[in-house]
């Protein structure tokens, strides 16, 4: 599987769950893992550029696919990917830990939706649960990241 | 948490994931794995093997047959929810998958997985049966073809026998009016009730062990719904009334 462009073979372990994978064979830490049964959104990647959850997928099934975690939207020292850049001018966070699996499921609405309406904000993030900010700010963040990502 | 121990499979055709279900024990069909892979997380299904059948080209196919469209094993909810011609010709599956959990689980999630997973509360296998229609069931015995009203056999329990891989649903056109309506928690929750209209046909969902049709006129006639946290069986029945009335108020 190619996991942020660089060729990683998967694991011997089918029950190695892809989330489990990033994490602790490749050290990619930025995909965190809230409930491990789907439903808070934390461990959201993009495979093949549409966005999954990670807990939800065996590593094995992503050989020959293309994954990309938080770490691959934009290199150290890089400039943000205008979703993080959103994320961070509307205060889209406080605690951090629902950030990743956010920020992936929005890269993935913004390739749906390139200008998604309200309705359409609240249902691509309805999927991802935040304990902390109570959504107004991700809600502004999406509509942001629309409007820089058109840039 | 991670899943118990299993042997993986990873057939690259039907012929060879039908040959693996009829010589294996205790096998599980792996397909979108949106429901079976939370169940192997806590554990609460432990299968030998798992055949996951992600790896068999072709079999994600959305194509119109015999007045309807026959989505193929591998077709994602997300593909069929973004399907013109599903638009075009069945709208109230387009409708119904929509409700579907969270777009990111329809990315995986597969239609045909969720009618054989069969969960009661589940809004596929109740717009199967509203419509009348039909799954294919492939083995190495051959094909066989179950109607909605002979799949759903109780609590996410099916009429697919242990060798069978279910590789087609056929949904007949949507008839008009249609509609699909249901209560949650929160979006993209399971439905406490949920009900789905195909003209004069009403069928119900989450408030039996199967997807279950009822007459408009008095749809909460004989059932029994069970009571949870969430819902108490009077608030299921009082549910049941208003989405009716709902649904056939088109």
């Amino acid at each position: 599987m190619r996991v942020n462009g660089a060729a990683h073979p998967a694991p011997a372990d089918p029950r190695r769950l892809l989330s489990d994978h990033l994490r602790h064979d490749l050290g990619l830490t930025g995909t965190h893992v809230g409930c491990e049964h789907g439903v808070c959104g934390c461990c959201t990647v993009l495979l093949d550029g549409a966005p999954v959850r990670s807990c939800l997928m065996l590593a094995v099934q992503a050989e020959g696919h293309d994954v990309t975690t938080i770490e691959g939207l934009a290199a150290d020292g890089a400039p943000l990917h205008p979703v993080q850049q959103a994320f961070h001018e509307c205060h889209g966070l406080q605690c951090g830990f629902c950030t990743p699996g956010f920020v992936m499921s929005v890269v993935g609405l913004l390739g749906q939706h390139p200008n998604p309406t309200d309705e359409q904000v609240d249902e691509g993030i309805s999927g991802n649960l935040c304990r902390c900010t109570g959504y107004a700010s991700i809600r502004r963040a999406v509509t942001r990241a629309a409007e820089l990502s058109k840039k | 948490m991670k899943p118990p121990p299993f042997e993986y499979h990873a057939p690259a055709s039907v012929e060879e994931a039908c040959s693996l279900l009829a010589s294996l024990e205790d096998a599980k069909v792996l397909a979108g794995g949106q429901s079976l892979v939370p169940l192997l997380n806590f554990r609460l299904a432990r299968p030998a093997h798992i055949v996951d059948i992600n790896r068999i080209a072709g079999l994600d196919r959305i194509y119109e047959r015999d007045g309807g469209v026959a989505v193929q094993a591998l077709a994602r909810q997300a593909a069929v929810e973004d399907s013109d011609l599903v638009a075009r010709v069945c709208p109230l599956v387009s409708a119904a998958v929509r409700l579907v959990a969270h777009r990111v689980i329809r990315n995986r999630g597969t239609v045909c997985g969720s009618l054989a997973h069969a969960d009661p509360a589940s809004e596929l296998p109740a717009v199967l049966l509203a419509l009348g229609g039909r799954v294919v069931a492939r083995s190495a015995r051959g094909d066989r073809v179950i109607d909605a009203a002979q799949l759903f056999q109780g609590v996410m329990e099916t009429a697919l026998a242990p060798d069978e891989l279910l590789v087609e649903a056929w949904f007949p056109a949507s008839p008009r009016p249609f509609a699909i309506v249901e209560e949650s928690r929160r979006h993209g929750d399971f439905a406490l009730a949920g009900a789905v209209r195909a003209a004069g046909r009403l069928a119900l969902f989450g408030v039996a062990p199967t997807p279950v049709l009822a007459d408009p006129r008095d749809p909460a006639k004989g059932l029994q719904p069970s009571g949870d946290l969430e819902a108490s069986p009077e608030f299921r029945l009082h549910l049941v009334r208003v989405l009716t009335a709902k649904a056939f108020a088109a």
